[in-house]
């Protein structure tokens, strides 16, 4: 801005007649309206707002006035810039919206285009179902508790009260390692049941004694639509003074409804195990009939087989010869067991059909799993 | 066990209206498993009659033969008048008793009977077999052709005894009283607390010297022996319906009468038997062990060498039977239908030892019968029962006569009696049952029962598996029913969560996953092949693996020493399904014996193992470390609308390594290597420092070409095997917070061109070095070859960005730490500073 003008010339002064400042910023308002895009609005501000603009002269002119008509110009002026700048601003935002609105048009894509250049991955369901079983355990304040899966006969067979010669060590489909000596025994198997690690734990820990063991065990069963060779396990272990059965079953029913959902029932059948006594199976009414298609052929049930209860595994008060084996006194402290199969729970869970599904590998079984079930 | 609920009912009054279901619910809360109830004869409806065979035409010109009969089933068919039926059996003749399916009868299977032509004649019903009334196996698979005395007319429904419910019980290995009609309505009176008609409690002579010779040479293989001896027996006779029909519904086949009786008994009181054709007994029976080398044929016409251990059943000759298994073909009862029938018999009623038997059993791989129930436990005071209950069948149905002679050997024995806390039934269950309660259930179970609080209880002969307080408990709070158990929840002491370790499992699955992985958990068996396919030197470690015993299939007979063999065979199934572009991982252990290993141990069970017996113990193990692994085929990256695919690579099966060991805060060391199975040229070595010391940890890289081609994998297939325990023993300690300089970077490139065998790893790692603390990051972002920079060069472009935190840093500082840094690659790896 040039400086103001001191030497007072009453010719030049007409510029800052009223009317012709009102005229200027007509005209300027009207150039702005007629500018229909923003390079013309542009060419418009330099024209009536740029340093030589009429009212940028006018503005100028202002000093050469005599100080009792430098109030009013200057006013009159100010009031038709501010007009001006305010109508520029306004038609400038129009105008961008203008163009915003056409540009992002033209710049609009398919959104609905798949972007699966890496394909998703997935855990398999059998681990990410242990995982939830431990979950709600070590939420009620249990630890996790692992083992080898090649273990010694002593561990997976004899601390647990399995006799050497007692019909039930037959039960158990074992495979057994080949040995050195003349026998070919190795006193050495693949483990039957996550249950040496509770022995295991129980060796390596002061009772109290909160753990639960998850794992891959091993039968010595041929691949088919219900059964695997190789499966997983949750065990879980109490020992504690003055534990009953009644906890057991509080624990187990924690557990199912947790798993399944509320409402649930449970049921505990005498049975035997060699390792808990007394021992009983654990059904759980079925979560998807509810008992409803017992005695109804006209609405059967595929998952429990219209039994209304499905049979989730086996239980009992760990046996006192076993804590005797692992050296805890069992005049002082009693405990609880509970072992099942997740294959079978998932089995339920998820409405798997075929066994084999689970244990192929195939990424079509695997990936809808996600990363938690 | 298959228990007909027909035959309990024999010795329980239950209300008539107890139907298998209802019987099954009982005997389910009190702990035997009735897997189902099976209803026989549920679809068959008659009319069904007996009826009476009184001409027979053979006709002519059919491919089979064929007869047309008329057989009488007197008003019946409301006629009087004789039914003709056209019937393709042979095995009746014009006279004999059979049983006719008339017009309007429905047989199992749907099979619905009509009139009808055929053969050219009308048939007006059907001469049934066993099989078509779904009788099970007679052995005889022709008509059934009853004795004479049975009325013409009546009916056969009943007769037969073709509606029955029966149940199916998979008796546990503790029970084994109840694979006994004995031991299961014992069970089922005391659920329906209705009292029992025991069918062993029999008057029973007392043993005398002049019964048939015994000699027991090994009282503790076999505590009770007992023989009888009955003659005069009609080898003509046959079973009458009702016992051949019990036999059937227990799933056993009738054989012959005598062979039957022994059958049935066993079926009902639990105690096996054997009868001895005497005429073929050489002098007195005797048992003992068997000597070496001595041979036994058993019934089943298998000659078995005898092992030492083996108990047998003796005559002047040698063996004539392994005890308790099965006997000998020497002294079999010879069929009626045999040219001599036998008419003489000696009754066998013994009791031997569980294990030896048990062992027996294992070694000739023989179960029976007869070895089952000795295993799991026979009453040995219903031996002379049994023997009584053998002998009266054969007077009554055989015609026999029971000689006077009754010999009994029996090794002294005295009660077991068990100590019991009256309140310890109380304490296992959480419940309060009191004194009255449990004194009351052990008598139902047939104990006897003294004392106060402290209760000295003596269990009966059939309960060999009570011998602790908490069997005795387990039989109160099971009669008292399980389903009345309240539920309440113990306070287990505050936990920790899960351990690093296992968090870390968890992270490495979770991390691979997102990365695009799927998780693949196979089967650990693998064969010699699969480590010949892997390519493996004769001396590698990984040849060293666990060898099973019994492997279910003798082509996979040893555990994995490595994870991948178990994923190429996911991913070639994957592949052979149409599923190409493929990332699979597994995370599991490996078994990695030395070969070395002592044999384990034998360690107590009556008291706590000493650690160094437990470490002995695990001396015994291989050692079995969890790995993880990865295998890529196909695209990494697909191609689409946004442009080209990307392969998978051996630098993919890198970064799957580092991302793993990220997991566990490791930085992996990075080399060539050359390792089987991997290509020679595309293999790395990854490392970590493990307490201190760089340790090799796992291999990535492209799969050999051989390795690719024998297992059948897509060409170019990539693969990662890392060790998480080293991992988690080199994880690093907790990370320390950086400190973030918010002063300007100072960026420079450099390109230096090196001899193409000089690891990218080692010029970074000059870099780094030579750089300084001003360094905050480095990052290669281009390696380049080419005629201009000469055979056997390769430019590697990095990009160094320095920064210090307490101040701008000058042009001249940046550039001075980035030439110390070229510096130090000049040095190391015999850089050269492209455009210098």
């Amino acid at each position: 801005m040039s400086a103001p003008n001191k030497s007072y010339d009453p010719v030049e002064v007409e510029a800052l007649k009223p009317e012709e400042i009102e005229r200027m910023r007509e005209e300027a308002l009207a150039a702005f309206a007629a500018a229909a895009d923003l390079e013309a609005l542009r060419e418009a501000k330099a024209a009536h707002m740029g340093d030589r603009s009429p009212l940028a002269l006018a503005n100028r002119e202002i000093g050469a006035l005599p100080p009792q008509a430098k109030a009013e110009a200057g006013k009159r002026v100010g009031m038709a810039r501010g007009a001006v700048n305010k109508a520029f601003a306004a038609r400038q935002a129009e105008l961008e919206a203008e163009r915003d609105a056409r540009v992002l048009v033209e710049e609009a894509v398919d959104v609905t285009l798949p972007h699966d250049r890496v394909a998703a991955g997935a855990r398999h369901p059998l681990v990410t179902f242990c995982e939830r079983v431990e979950d709600i355990f070590v939420a009620m304040g249990y630890e996790v508790a692992e083992g080898p899966e090649v273990e010694a006969e002593w561990f997976n067979f004899d601390a647990l009260n399995f006799d050497p010669d007692h019909p039930a060590r037959a039960m158990q489909d074992t495979f057994f390692v080949s040995g050195k000596d003349a026998k070919g025994e190795s006193g050495v198997v693949l483990r039957t049941h996550t249950s040496p690690v509770q022995v295991r734990s129980m060796l390596d820990r002061e009772p109290p004694v909160y753990v639960v063991c998850p794992g891959r065990v091993y039968r010595t069963d041929e691949l088919d639509a219900t059964h695997t060779p190789v499966f997983h396990q949750v065990e879980l272990l109490a020992i504690d003074e003055g534990l009953t059965m009644a906890d057991l079953k509080g624990t187990i029913e924690h557990m199912v409804t947790s798993l399944f959902g509320e409402g649930l029932r449970t049921r505990l059948r005498p049975a035997y195990f060699p390792f808990t006594e007394p021992s009983a199976e654990l059904d759980m009414e079925c979560y998807v009939c509810r008992g409803a298609s017992v005695g109804n052929p006209g609405r059967p049930c595929r998952t429990c087989s219209s039994e209304g209860w499905i049979e989730l595994g086996g239980c009992g008060m760990v046996n006192p010869r076993v804590l005797v084996a692992a050296g805890i006194d069992p005049e002082k402290y009693s405990g609880f067991a509970f072992g099942f199969g997740i294959e079978r729970m998932l089995m339920f869970r998820h409405n798997v059909e075929d066994m084999r599904d689970m244990v192929e590998g195939d990424v079509r079984f695997t990936r809808p799993f996600g990363m938690e079930i | 066990m298959r228990a007909p609920l027909s035959w309990l009912r024999e010795y329980v009054d239950l209300p008539a209206g107890e139907t298998g279901r209802d019987v099954q619910a009982k005997l389910v809360a009190a702990g035997l498993e009735v897997e189902r109830v099976e209803q026989l004869g549920s679809d068959l409806t008659g009319p069904l009659v007996v009826g009476q065979v009184r001409t027979i035409e053979e006709l002519e010109g059919f491919r089979k033969p064929i007869r047309f009969c008329t057989v009488d089933v007197g008003q019946a068919n409301g006629t009087g008048e004789p039914q003709e039926i056209v019937c393709g059996a042979r095995n009746f003749t014009v006279g004999d008793k059979v049983v006719v399916a008339l017009p309007g009868a429905v047989l199992p299977g749907d099979f619905a009977i009509a009139e009808r032509k055929t053969y050219g004649r009308m048939s007006r019903g059907m001469i049934c077999s066993g099989d078509e009334l779904g009788m099970g196996d007679d052995g005889s698979h022709g008509i059934i052709v009853l004795s004479p005395e049975h009325e013409v007319g009546t009916d056969a429904v009943a007769l037969l005894q073709l509606r029955d419910e029966v149940l199916d019980i998979a008796v546990t290995p503790d029970r084994g009283y109840c694979l006994s009609m004995r031991g299961i309505a014992r069970e089922l009176a005391t659920a329906y607390g209705l009292p029992l008609r025991d069918p062993a409690l029999l008057d029973v002579p007392a043993p005398n010297s002049y019964g048939h010779p015994v000699t027991v040479a090994d009282p503790t293989g076999c505590d009770r022996f007992t023989a009888r001896t009955v003659t005069g027996i009609d080898p003509e006779a046959r079973s009458p319906i009702w016992l051949q029909r019990r036999l059937q519904k227990a799933g056993m086949r009738p054989v012959s009468l005598t062979v039957d009786i022994t059958n049935y008994v066993m079926l009902e009181l639990g105690q096996p038997l054997h009868a001895y054709d005497r005429s073929q007994v050489d002098g007195a029976l005797g048992v003992r062990r068997a000597l070496p080398g001595e041979k036994l044929t058993t019934l089943d016409g298998t000659k078995r060498v005898l092992d030492p251990e083996d108990l047998v059943i003796t005559d002047n000759r040698g063996p004539i039977g392994l005890a308790g298994v099965m006997g000998g073909a020497d002294t079999e009862i010879a069929d009626h239908g045999a040219a001599q029938g036998s008419t003489e018999v000696v009754i066998e009623s013994a009791h031997f030892d569980p294990v030896a038997i048990a062992r027996a059993s294992r070694r000739h791989k023989l179960s029976t019968e007869a070895s089952k129930r000795f295993e799991r436990g026979v009453d040995p005071q219903a031996a002379s029962a049994a023997a009584q209950r053998t002998v009266d069948l054969l007077v009554l149905l055989a015609g026999g006569t029971a000689e006077a002679g009754v010999t009994e050997i029996v090794a002294p024995s005295g009660p077991r009696t068990i100590t019991l806390r009256a309140d310890h039934p109380d304490r296992v269950a959480g419940v309060t049952y009191g004194r009255e309660t449990v004194v009351r259930r052990l008598q139902e179970v047939g104990c006897d029962v003294y004392g106060q609080d402290e209760l000295i209880v003596t269990v009966p002969s059939w309960r060999p598996d009570l011998t602790d307080p908490n069997d005795l408990a387990e039989e109160v709070i099971r009669l008292e029913g399980y389903e009345n158990l309240p539920s309440t929840l113990p306070q287990p002491p505050a936990g920790r969560g899960l351990t690093a370790r296992q968090r870390l499992h968890r992270r490495v699955g979770r991390a691979l996953a997102g990365a695009g992985y799927v998780e693949a958990p196979t089967y650990p068996f693998v064969g010699e092949w699969a480590l010949d396919h892997l390519g493996l030197e004769a001396d590698d470690p990984r040849r060293t693996a666990v060898r099973l015993a019994n492997p279910l299939s003798d082509a996979e007979p040893l555990l994995r020493t490595t994870l991948l063999p178990g994923l190429f065979a996911a991913l070639r199934r994957n592949d052979s399904r149409g599923e190409h572009d493929l990332a699979l991982f597994e995370t599991g252990l490996v078994f990695r014996p030395t070969g070395e290993e002592p044999a384990p141990v034998r360690l107590p069970v009556d008291h706590r193992p000493t650690d160094e017996e437990i470490a002995r113990l695990d001396a015994a193990l291989p050692r079995q470390p969890r790995h993880a692994a990865v295998v890529l085929a196909g695209a990494r990256e697909r191609a689409g609308w946004w442009g080209q695919g990307r392969p998978a690579t051996w630098a993919d099966a890198v970064e799957a390594g580092r991302a793993v060991a990220r997991e566990a805060g490791v930085e992996l060391i990075v080399r060539q290597d050359q390792y089987a199975p991997f290509h020679p040229g595309r293999c790395a070595a990854l490392f970590a420092v493990v307490d201190g010391e760089e340790t090799l940890v796992g291999h990535a890289g492209e799969l050999h070409p051989r390795v690719t081609k024998a297992f059948s994998l897509p060409e170019r297939t990539c693969a990662m095997e890392i060790d998480l325990d080293l991992l988690e023993r080199a994880g690093g300690d907790a990370v320390e917070a950086p400190r973030i300089s918010a002063f300007p970077v100072a960026t420079q490139d450099v390109a230096l061109v090196v001899d193409s065998s000089v690891p990218a790893a080692a010029v970074e790692a000059a870099l780094r070095s030579g750089a300084g603390e001003l360094l905050e990051s480095l990052r290669l972002f281009d390696v380049f070859t080419g005629a201009q920079l000469g055979e056997g060069k390769k430019s590697l472009a990095y990009a160094l960005r320095f920064r210090a935190g307490d101040r701008t840093l000058t042009a001249e500082e940046a550039t001075a730490a980035r030439d110390a840094a070229v510096a130090a690659a000049v040095e190391r790896t015999g850089a050269v500073l492209r455009g210098a």
